[in-house]
């Protein structure tokens, strides 16, 4: 097992006005997955000073090395994706009309009647929808029809063209205790890796995948999970928080995730079954640092971890989530403390992995 | 010169259903022979031609896909000299009452699918779409010749005998992705006659269509510094939406997406323009739908590039491919490969 | 070997949780094997013989994880709310029995049904596990279970809720007791997480990099009333697999194994699933791709509590196994 460490002399990183910022800055830049320069640029400009290794792979994931001190050090992955859902203009109709195919999953009621941006000149637009007065009662029975729908970019801007790339349009803003703005998911995932970087510990090597195209098919973490060939993989994503009330007040039984409840562990969603070593470890790290965290409710769902552990001859790996309101859609919720003790905890856990958690064969 | 229609007919003539594309793959071997340094075959059974290149060791490569496997059926029972049937790869089972097949049994038998007449289906499928296991396939044969000839797991093929229509396209079965196939041939030839700095591994792949397995396994033995696959694509036809498909004879697409490198994209389109082959841009947001899906995520990631060759009435008996998309889809990936120099992947980088 | 099949199937094992069942079977295989390890995702690997000459490295996998449930919801009386770990189908999961890894045991039960012609969904269902508050609950979300359900021995057919694929493991270390002599260096397998998608044999072949690859798996069968269509049927021998819903056979490796079983006049049917898919997936796509193929046994109603197996079929499905480990491989 893990040593314990004094609550006392341990300090993890803050999340201050500044990791606000870089926040704010990741979350208002373009990246639909297979489509990233945009926040690749940011995270190499970030990260270049704590580095002792960069590589931009063929995909155009970012894998970052920082090394230990010591001579084997645990080699840790610690993975979060730089893309968003988004939307590709497929074909030009004319007048600044196009037709267009979703990236990731996204449906059509979120997308009628928002503001846009498209392509890396953000050239801003609309997907707009008739008027309610000109649908019918029967009509409006029905969800809104994808096939219906296209990017509108005004009749002059000759500036956008097929293939390009769609987000939505929507400011960054602090609420109180929360933070609302596009693509939290995973954005969040995005700084605090790099917050990890900058402060890392001195016990691994931290293998750090800021990895491409995981919205539509974890792609790019299977190649980073075989280049960089770690120990051990921890996942860092922004899961859905679904705690609304329920139509009828009774009592909410699939929330997956509580806003304000902490860091949200994985055990099992679609893709992985995390390794039970790292669930204990997690889960005895933050209940010795006094952290709040919570269980993500198994079920459907899943992160780049469920390539990862598979990759070479298996990668125990384990995923933590900052849980996030409203995400594939133009906005997302989450809250502060949930953040920081998500840095907290996985920060924490980091500096206390020891070899010998692998040692002991997976329960 | 490879004569392109002739060998079409030939490939498209060769049984090799997917996890069984032996004999294709003998026939793949004779076309590449003389085009080819070396041959060699995967463990799966996919073809890999070696044309080196000019440049000095250790040379760059590129492997260049087409996958050989064919659509078709499988034998799952026997019932009063009738067999029962499942699918091998995607068909829409309306289309197959009617159609000339091959039972290849302990010899290879003609035989044709029928449905059972409505008044043998049960209540809720009168009127409705018949699904594949209430389908047969009847070989005129009486049973007892039948069940010593036939046994549960034999591959059944489409019989449709090739033909070219007065418009120079050819019409068979199998034409995804043997067109392909015929393309990369056609690229061999082309770059005999010219120097190419790079290594090319030609691969005629196995399996594409059930689990991308020839694409997964032969990249991973391999491992070029680049890839190229080259399937079919969905041409213009009637019935077929208008914003899914590209037109036929005004040459192949070129695909861009997630799946594809930008820098290639962009090369392959410089090259086109270059040398005024027709092309049209082809967008695929997600998936491919090709041996790329495979091999772009293969070990540490492959760059990748799609080229597609338009085909009226995909995966049914009677596709239908222009020749000339065939041969400007082989020309323009040659002209591609000759103008590969030793400094090209560090040219291949991010634009970020 | 009925004893040897009770106690397998009688421990338990869900898929990411396989640390009990893989000690029962480490205590059976250590005395055959040169070599036993757990991988990083938990896979038991034993390695038996030295390759000679005309040999091979041939991976053996047989899944030790069985279908299971994982807790998602402890409700304020109680009840446990919980999602599946593999093909669990709310058909077969009211009134059934599970277990719990620390050993709470309890009950499923269903929401009230508006229309009763209408299967439950998972979410519809929960687990009782006698409680009367949340804080009495022995169990939390992300805590995992397993069905129970007593072996049931019908003489020549055996009952269990997880003859899938546990019949399969003991079929690999029946024959690794018998095997005298092999030319081949063999690596047995007891995959962990098949029944969530062939993880672990995903992760064990690439680590082994064998030269051929062989599952041994249950396949559906068509010989029940109003069945189906499936051209396999119990106590009619091995079925040797063609395809299945995730992999196409290497029809080297079928005829290997057609030949095998006609040479030592042992019953075969040849089989061709409609869905589902084995550990020879995973093989046969690892690395630069490996001949893979199975042998599978024969099991009615898989995924239930009353999965059905025909105690002749395990027998020659053993004889064929040794008849196959025992020679050098002539493709």
């Amino acid at each position: 097992m893990a040593k314990t460490s004094s609550t006392e002399t341990y300090s993890p990183p803050r999340i201050g006005a500044a990791q606000i910022r870089l926040l704010e800055r990741l979350c208002n830049s373009a990246a639909v997955s297979g489509d990233e320069g945009a926040v690749r640029k940011i995270v190499l400009e970030q990260v270049r000073p704590f580095a002792d290794e960069i590589q931009v792979d063929a995909l155009g994931n970012v894998l970052v090395t920082r090394r230990g001190q010591g001579k084997k050090c645990l080699r840790v992955m610690v993975d979060a994706h730089m893309d968003e859902v988004g939307l590709m203009l497929t074909i030009d109709e004319g007048n600044g009309i196009y037709r267009f195919d979703i990236v990731g999953g996204l449906d059509a009621s979120v997308l009628a009647g928002k503001a846009i941006l498209v392509g890396k000149e953000r050239i801003p637009g609309v997907i707009g929808f008739k008027p309610i007065h000109l649908t019918d009662a029967e009509e409006r029975k029905h969800p809104i029809a994808m096939e219906t729908l296209r990017v509108d970019v005004g009749p002059a801007a000759n500036k956008v063209k097929v293939g390009d790339r769609v987000v939505f349009a929507a400011p960054f803003v602090r609420l109180g205790p929360s933070l609302r703005g596009k693509a939290m998911d995973d954005r969040l995932g995005v700084t605090t890796l790099i917050e990890l970087l900058k402060n890392a510990p001195k016990n691994i090597d931290l293998l750090a995948a800021f990895t491409v195209q995981e919205e539509i098919g974890l792609r790019g973490a299977r190649v980073a999970a075989f280049a960089l060939n770690p120990d051990l993989a921890l996942v860092l994503d922004s899961t859905p928080a679904y705690d609304l009330p329920t139509w009828d007040d009774s009592e909410n039984t699939r929330y997956n995730t509580r806003l304000g409840g902490g860091p949200a562990i994985y055990v099992a969603d679609t893709g992985t079954l995390s390794d039970p070593r790292l669930i204990r470890h997690l889960i005895d790290t933050a209940e010795a640092l006094g952290v709040p965290y919570q269980i993500r409710q198994p079920g459907s769902g899943g992160t780049d971890a469920g390539v990862i552990h598979k990759q070479l001859a298996g990668i125990p790996s384990v995923s933590v989530s900052v849980p996030g309101r409203y995400h594939h859609s133009p906005v997302s919720i989450i809250r502060l403390s949930d953040w920081q003790n998500t840095l907290t905890l996985v920060h924490a856990a980091l500096t206390r992995l020891t070899p010998e958690l692998l040692a002991a064969e997976r329960a | 010169m490879t004569d392109i229609p002739n060998l079409l007919k030939q490939l498209i003539s060769t049984s090799g259903l997917s996890g069984h594309e032996t004999p294709v793959r003998q026939l793949i071997e004779e076309a590449w022979k003389p085009l080819t340094h070396e041959l060699t075959f995967s463990r799966l059974g996919s073809l890999h031609g070696l044309c080196c290149g000019a440049g000095a060791p250790p040379r760059p490569s590129i492997l260049i896909s087409a996958h050989m496997d064919a659509i078709g059926l499988m034998v799952t029972g026997i019932a009063d000299g009738f067999l029962r049937l499942t699918s091998v790869g995607g068909i829409d089972a309306r289309i197959l009452p009617g159609q000339l097949v091959t039972v290849h049994g302990r010899q290879d038998l003609p035989g044709v699918i029928v449905s059972l007449p409505e008044r043998l289906l049960p209540p809720h499928l009168r009127g409705q779409a018949i699904p594949l296991e209430y389908m047969l396939v009847d070989t005129g044969l009486l049973p007892e010749r039948v069940k010593r000839l036939v046994r549960v797991g034999d591959l059944v093929s489409f019989a449709q005998q090739p033909f070219e229509t007065a418009a120079e396209t050819m019409v068979g079965h199998t034409m995804d992705n043997r067109a392909s196939v015929a393309a990369l041939t056609h690229c061999l030839s082309e770059l005999k006659k010219q120097t190419h700095a790079w290594d090319v591994w030609a691969v005629a792949s196995v399996q594409e269509e059930v689990t991308l397995g020839g694409a997964f396994t032969s990249t991973y033995q391999l491992r070029p510094n680049l890839a190229i696959a080259v399937d079919v694509t969905f041409a213009s036809s009637p019935g077929s939406p208008s914003h899914r498909t590209y037109p036929m004879g005004e040459g192949p697409t070129l695909v861009m997406g997630p799946n594809i490198h930008p820098v290639l994209f962009k090369t392959l389109k410089e090259t086109a323009e270059r040398l005024e082959i027709p092309y049209s841009m082809e967008t695929a947001p997600r998936h491919t739908g090709t041996d790329a899906y495979a091999m772009q995520i293969v070990a540490e990631g492959i760059p990748c590039m799609v080229i597609g060759i338009p085909l009226r009435y995909m995966h049914t008996p009677v596709e239908m491919v222009a020749i000339k998309d065939i041969t400007r889809a082989g020309r323009l990936m040659a002209e591609f490969i000759a103008g590969l120099d030793a400094d090209f992947m560090s040219r291949l980088t991010w634009d970020d | 070997m009925k004893s040897l099949i009770q106690k397998l199937v009688e421990t338990i094992g869900p898929s990411g949780y396989e640390a009990p069942i893989r000690e029962v079977i480490r205590a059976e295989v250590a005395p055959y094997a040169d070599l036993v390890q757990v991988d990083a995702l938990g896979s038991l690997i034993v390695r038996k013989g030295k390759s000679a000459k005309n040999g091979r490295k041939i991976m053996l996998a047989a899944h030790m994880d069985e279908i299971g449930v994982v807790v998602t919801h402890v409700d304020e009386n109680g009840f446990a709310r919980f999602s599946n770990l593999g093909g669990v189908s709310p058909r077969t999961c009211y009134g059934g029995r599970v277990r719990f890894l620390n050993g709470a045991q309890g009950v499923i039960g269903s929401d009230r049904m508006e229309d009763l012609t209408k299967m439950p969904t998972l979410e519809q269902l929960f687990i009782d596990l006698g409680a009367s508050n949340s804080k009495d609950t022995r169990v939390r979300t992300g805590d995992v279970a397993a069905f129970e359900r007593p072996f049931v021995d019908l003489g020549s057919r055996m009952v269990s809720k997880a003859m899938d694929d546990r019949i399969g493991v003991a079929i690999l270390i029946e024959a690794l007791r018998q095997l005298k002599d092999t030319p081949h260096q063999l690596f047995f397998v007891f995959s962990v997480q098949e029944e969530v998608g062939v993880r672990g044999a995903t992760a064990a072949a690439y680590g082994i990099d064998p030269d051929l690859g062989l599952a041994v798996d249950v396949t559906g069968v068509g010989d029940t009333p109003k069945a189906r269509k499936m051209d396999v049927g119990l106590g009619k021998g091995p079925a040797i697999k063609v395809r299945d819903g995730g992999m196409l056979a290497d029809p080297r490796v079928v005829d290997w194994m057609v030949k095998a079983a006609e040479k030592a006049h042992l019953p075969y049917q040849m089989e061709v699933l409609e869905g589902g898919s084995t550990d020879a997936r995973a093989i046969q796509l690892t690395r630069a791709g490996v001949p893979a193929g199975c042998l599978s046994v024969p099991c009615r109603y898989v995924h239930s509590p009353s999965e059905m197996v025909d105690t002749g079929d395990v027998q020659n499905s053993v004889r064929l196994l040794l008849e196959l480990l025992s020679h050098p491989v002539e493709f």
